[in-house]
Formats: structure tokens, sequence, C-alpha cells
């Protein structure tokens, strides 16, 4: 099964095959590399850019507004900081044009801890993409879901962002998290999509038949059903919660429920009103450092309309609020939620009646 | 400010005053533009006075190069056609490409009939995709940053449509400018666009020499390898001539051009410095119609006949926009998200 950066790769080659995909471009996404995660490897489209993100995310604009349909990509999303005016625009050009101009472009790039990537390779940019209004965001946790929200994403008239949770790039799929058409043997597709070492100048891919796979934009996904409390997450942080859940059943037979927004905006409120009703008890969980947290918006839309089914205050539990994560395993574990900070949250809040 | 500069089309614009002479009809229809386009501001400045806007920005002292402008565009939807990435002084190009000037006062007066931006954006900040005039917005030079993307979609369709970016003197400060320069002209993918400056010498306060090492901006293109000039944007024909060359080779080689013109600021930066006349800078349309009159292609009387019936006009004009409805505050919902890709032509 694929792992997620060969399905990222995956969607973007039917993206540029019959989606209409133009251009997929950022520094180091042509060849000879593909990307510096090989996301883009073997892609007809693909481009390097200069070395400027601001560049990238104007060129960007620029091709949409010219009618194309570019996937352009922020190498790290430690480095869209220096565009957060350009992002504006990009989210505010249908609107101030008042319905005169749309921009259909997609904006990939590898956000939060987990690589031991240090202080400029580990940031968050969740909370931030939040704060753009006009883009759409989504963030996968699993192979399937990043086929499918990236498909979704280049046939979406407007900007969305494409957060890749780099720990999670090359993690195994499990069961359920196939992609429609992929060869079973890891293997084989390996063979097939994975540009080989040394020289590659000669090297093609050979493409799955791959099937369509949409997931709306929008919708969150159950990927545990719980009644003790639920975990409104996303990302890198599925897994986790979905590790420390199971631990939590065997252990302490509080049985939690893990809701993976998938997108952030829109979101999915229908689900996550549904999931808190069930269970009256929420954690919001997220490695983006807590002020001003993403989380922070649902626990105040939680608390303004859901007051009365709560059974316990809701909870973030977000990254620290320190300038970076240190390059030490010591210090990244202390900078981002981990598997045994995150049951302890919800050990904490199953135990809570009112 | 002297009127001649250095410029690489010596034969066609020997610079300044020597520059060829305009066929009639159009030195009329240019000077047609230019004098609406001032009354335009005039009258955006009385409305904002008057209160009947919040903030003026716009172009007196640009008429000479932004009419020609606008008579060279292009002018269409997609990507056959020429991109616009202006700024925030561009008004005249805007009439000289077609622009009913009343829409302006509805931008000032941010009404729900503002065919801009319903009542969301500043004076002179137009976005008229029917003419690919991409939305013009505030922050300083980020349209060199996507300027490239149409060029890029316009090298891509073969097209025969060229990209067109403007800006300011100051603003070539950020980064935006340096991006410009860079993506247009990497080797073997240069982009058929023509880069603008223009140049009035203050970014709001700051004067040229405050900011600038270089002794010319268009010098910065040469270390890309490209074509520029420096032209004399207050006097029409080097305008105009300037331009149709930078236009001409852009369109038939497919190549960059870095054109700086020479430009006054006739009422300061905007309403924020008081928007009032300045006296001791050239008046652009006062020498054309100077010209003009020597020339006898038109009398002075007629002139002012004609400045006479367009304020007369506009001034009844913001009388009636003054009527039109304010956007309601619901509309603040609309158009956050496309349901369709417009600018494919979906919808
Ligand atoms: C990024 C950014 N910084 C600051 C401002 C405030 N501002 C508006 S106009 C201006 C000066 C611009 O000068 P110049 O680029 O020479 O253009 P001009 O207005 O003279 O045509 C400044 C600093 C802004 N709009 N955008």
């Amino acid at each position: 099964m694929a792992t997620m950066v060969q399905a990222i790769r995956m969607a973007l080659h039917v993206g540029e095959s019959r989606l209409g995909v133009t251009d997929i471009f950022g520094e180091d996404v042509g060849p000879p590399l593909g990307g510096v995660f090989t996301a883009t490897q073997g892609l007809k489209t693909a481009w390097n850019s200069p070395l400027d993100e601001r560049g990238i995310v104007g060129m960007a604009i620029g091709l949409a507004l010219a009618g194309r349909k570019p996937v352009a990509e922020i190498q790290f999303c430690d480095y869209a900081f220096n565009t957060v005016d350009l992002l504006k625009i990009a989210g505010n050009t249908y609107w101030s044009s008042a319905g005169d101009w749309n921009v259909p472009m997609v904006l990939m790039t590898p956000v939060g801890a987990g690589i031991r990537g240090s202080i400029y390779h580990s940031h968050s940019f969740d909370a931030q993409a939040t704060r753009i209004p006009g883009w759409k965001i989504v963030m996968p946790s699993n192979p399937r879901d990043a086929y499918g929200l990236l498909l979704s994403a280049i046939v979406d008239p407007n900007p969305v962002f494409f957060l890749k949770p780099k720990a999670l790039l090359r993690a195994k799929a499990r069961p359920g998290e196939e992609i429609p058409g992929e060869p079973g043997d890891d293997k084989a597709l390996s063979k097939m999509i994975d540009a080989p070492l040394g020289d590659r100048s000669k090297w093609q891919p050979e493409w799955p038949k791959l099937d369509d796979l949409f997931i709306p934009i929008g919708e969150a996904r159950t990927a545990r059903a719980g009644q003790h409390v639920t975990v409104l997450t996303y990302g890198r942080n599925v897994p986790m919660a979905l590790a420390a859940a199971d631990e939590l059943a065997r252990e302490e037979s509080v049985e939690v429920e893990v809701i993976d927004l998938r997108s952030l905006h829109p979101y999915d409120w229908t689900a996550i009103k549904a999931s808190v009703k069930k269970t009256h008890r929420v954690l919001c969980l997220n490695e983006d450092t807590e002020i001003t947290n993403f989380g922070e918006h649902l626990v105040r839309r939680i608390v303004e309309e859901l007051f009365y089914e709560l059974w316990a205050p809701p909870a973030l539990l977000a990254g620290a609020h320190v300038p970076g994560i240190g390059l030490a395993d010591n210090l990244e574990h202390a900078s981002v939620p981990t598997k045994d900070k995150v049951k302890q949250a919800l050990k904490d809040l199953a135990k809570q009646v009112p | 400010m002297s009127t001649s500069f250095e410029t690489s089309s010596s034969s066609a614009t020997p610079g300044g005053s020597g520059a060829k002479e305009l066929a009639p009809d159009l030195a009329l229809k240019i000077h047609d533009l230019m004098l609406k386009a001032r009354v335009l501001e005039d009258r955006l400045i009385t409305m904002y006075r008057q209160g009947d806007g919040y903030f003026w920005i716009g172009g007196p002292g640009e008429e000479a190069f932004n009419v020609p402008l606008g008579l060279l565009v292009d002018k269409g939807q997609g990507i056959q056609h020429d991109y616009l990435h202006l700024h925030y002084r561009s008004s005249a190009t805007l009439l000289a490409l077609g622009a009913d000037p009343v829409d302006s006062l509805r931008q000032m007066k941010n009404t729900a009939t503002d065919p801009y931006s319903r009542g969301r954006n500043f004076a002179g900040h137009y976005s008229a995709r029917k003419w690919n005039v991409a939305p013009i917005s505030s922050p300083i030079e980020v349209q060199y940053s996507i300027a490239p993307g149409t060029a890029l979609a316009q090298r891509a369709a073969g097209s025969k449509g060229i990209t067109i970016v403007q800006g300011g003197d100051a603003g070539t400060a950020e980064g935006d400018f340096a991006t410009c320069l860079v993506w247009s002209s990497r080797k073997g993918t240069e982009l058929p666009i023509l880069i603008i400056v223009t140049n009035n010498k203050y970014g709001i306060s700051t004067p040229y020499e405050g900011q600038h090492g270089e002794v010319r901006i268009s010098d910065r293109g040469k270390a890309f390898g490209m074509q520029t000039a420096t032209i004399d944007g207050n006097d029409v024909e080097s305008a105009y001539w300037g331009l149709k060359k930078a236009i001409d080779y852009v369109r038939t080689e497919r190549k960059p051009y870095l054109l700086e013109a020479m430009v006054s600021r006739l009422n300061g930066h905007s309403s924020a410095s008081g928007a009032n006349f300045v006296k001791d800078e050239l008046d652009c349309l006062a020498s054309w119609e100077k010209k003009l009159e020597e020339r006898k292609l038109k009398t002075r009387a007629e002139m002012d006949e004609m400045r006479a019936k367009y304020t007369q006009e506009l001034l009844e004009a913001s009388k009636r926009v003054r009527e039109e409805p304010q956007p309601a505050g619901e509309s603040i919902w609309d158009h956050v998200f496309a349901a369709k890709n417009h600018v494919a032509g979906e919808g």
C-alpha cells in the first residue's frame, strides 16, 4: 500500500493527466530530485522554481488568474511566513473583486515536527493558515485521504492549502487506507513510481490505473468511535490519538472517539456537534503553538454553542508557545503533543463528571 | 525636471521634445482622455473633501504616460490578450481602455454599484476581468510577483498577448521587484512581460535619493540581460513611442523589457498628504495642450470648453452616484468562495 508521499504523487499524476493541472512547481520540485520529500517525482508538469517563496506564491496566483491550474509547493512551511501578504491576496482576490476573479490554485507544504527538523523545519502552519480567510485548508492523516483531498483541492475553484504532515509522509498505510487502483504490493508499487537512486535521466514512472476519489473538503471522518471523550484533531496527531485511544480502552475502559477533521476550513461543525453531544467531553489536539491556536477557536465555539452538553471543560492540547522546536529528542518531545500527553489529557477529561 | 532621458530607442524617440509627432487624430484622442482623466481625479478629490468617500489616491500627473498605455494594450479577456497588473494611479489607463468614469465615482462613494469591488476597496483599485485588468491591491509591489504568472501562462499557451506590470519607484525596494526580474529572465524561460516603473521621485514623502543608490531604476534590468529604457513619461510623444517600442519588442521577441517612465505627482501622494496641487511639478496636460495649440489642433477656448463640459458632467454624475445604494452589511458574505472556476471559463 502506498505511503502518503506516494499517494500525493499519484494524486498529482491524476491531476495533471485528467483534472487539468498545468504546473507543479516549487524549489527542487522538478527533475532530477522531484521534491525534497519525493512528492513530485516523475510528474510531467513538474519544474524547478527559483529559490523565492514570494515568487512561488505570486507565480501561482498569476497562473491561476490566467486560467491555468497550478499546484505550487513551499518546501517547508517554515518558509511560508515571508509570503503571508501574497497568501492574503490569494485569499481576498475573489472577495475584493466582488466575484470578478477567482484564484484556483493549490499550495502544498510540509508541516510539523517529527523528523528532527529543529527550529526551521518543524514549524506548523495550521493556525496561521486558518487566519487567512478565503482559503480552504486541508490536512490528511493517511494516504487515502491525502489522495482524495488533493484531488478535491485540485478541482476546487479557490485557493486551497494542502498541508502535508511531514512525520507521516513515509508512514505505512493501514487497512482501509488504500488508494483506489493502487497495486496491493508495496514493492511492486515502489518499482513503478519511485525514481531509482543515481542516474534518473532515462527513468519514466509507470503509473497504476488509478480511480477517482474525491474526499469532499469540509467533511470530517470518524477515525474511531467511542462514547466517553471526543478528540478533534488532524494530520500527524490522528494516529497518535488512535494509539492513545486503543491503550485507554484496554487499560482504563475509556472509549475515545477520534474525529479526524481533514479540513480545517471549512470545518465540519455538524460532525463536531454530533460527537460532542454524544461524549460530552472534548479535547482539541494539534501541534501548532498553543496561543491563538485553531483548536482554541473550536473550544470557543463549543463553549458558546454546546455549553449545556458539556460534562467537562473543553481542553486544548497543543504545542508549547516557545519560539522553536529544539533538535534534541527531549526538546522536541517537550514542545509538541506526544502519545503520553494525549493519553493523560484524555484520562483527565474522561474522569470528570458534572 | 529635465525632459531628456537616455533611451535605447534613439531613432524613434530621441527623448523629450524631439519625439516623433503623433498623427493629429491620435494626438487629439490622447488629449481627450487625458483631460477626462484629470477632471475625473479632480472630481474624486472633491468628493473626498466633501465627505463622499474616505480616501483618495490616483494619477494626476501620470496621464501622458497612462493614456498611451491604455491605448496600446491589446484589450480583451483571457490568455490571447494582454494582462494588466496596474497600481492605484491607473485611472487614466482604465479610461483609455474604455472604462466609464462614473464607475470610479462609484468606487469612491463605495456604492453597491461600484463594478470594481462593490464598495469593498479604495478609490483607484480597479478590477476588470473583461479586459484582463487583475485586481489592484494596496500592498506595494505585490503585482510584480504575480505578473510573471500570467506571462508564463501566455508563454505556455503560445499566446500573442503580453503581460504588463506597473508600479512606483519607491516600491522597487520591495523584494517583489527583484522577484519579477528573476522570474522573467530565466534562461530558456524568458517571459513576455513589460515591467514598468513610473518614477515620480517619491515614496509618500521619501525622496528618490533617500532610498536609491542606483542612478536609473531601469539599469537594474541590465544585470538580467533585459532591454531597458528610461523615458520622459510627462511628454505624450516620448511616452507613446517609448511604450510602443517596448510593447512591440515584448510582443514580437517574447522577452522581458524594463521601462522606467519619469512622471510628475501633481497632487501629492494621496488624501493622506492633502491632495493639493503641487505647482512646481511639470503638468503633462498643460504642456500637451500647449503643443496642441502650437500645432493648431485645438484652441485654448475649445479645450477650456471641453474641460468645463466634462467637469459639469462629472459633477452631475457625482450627485446621481450619491443617491445610489450602499452595499448591505450582509453582503460581506458574498464572494468568499467561488463555486465555479470563472477564470478558466466556467460559469
Ligand atoms: C507593502 C506596503 N508598505 C507600505 C505601504 C504604504 N504606502 C502606500 S503608498 C506608499 C509609497 C509608494 O511609493 P511608490 O512605490 O514610489 O509609488 P507612488 O505612490 O509614488 O506611485 C507607501 C509606503 C503600502 N501600501 N504597502
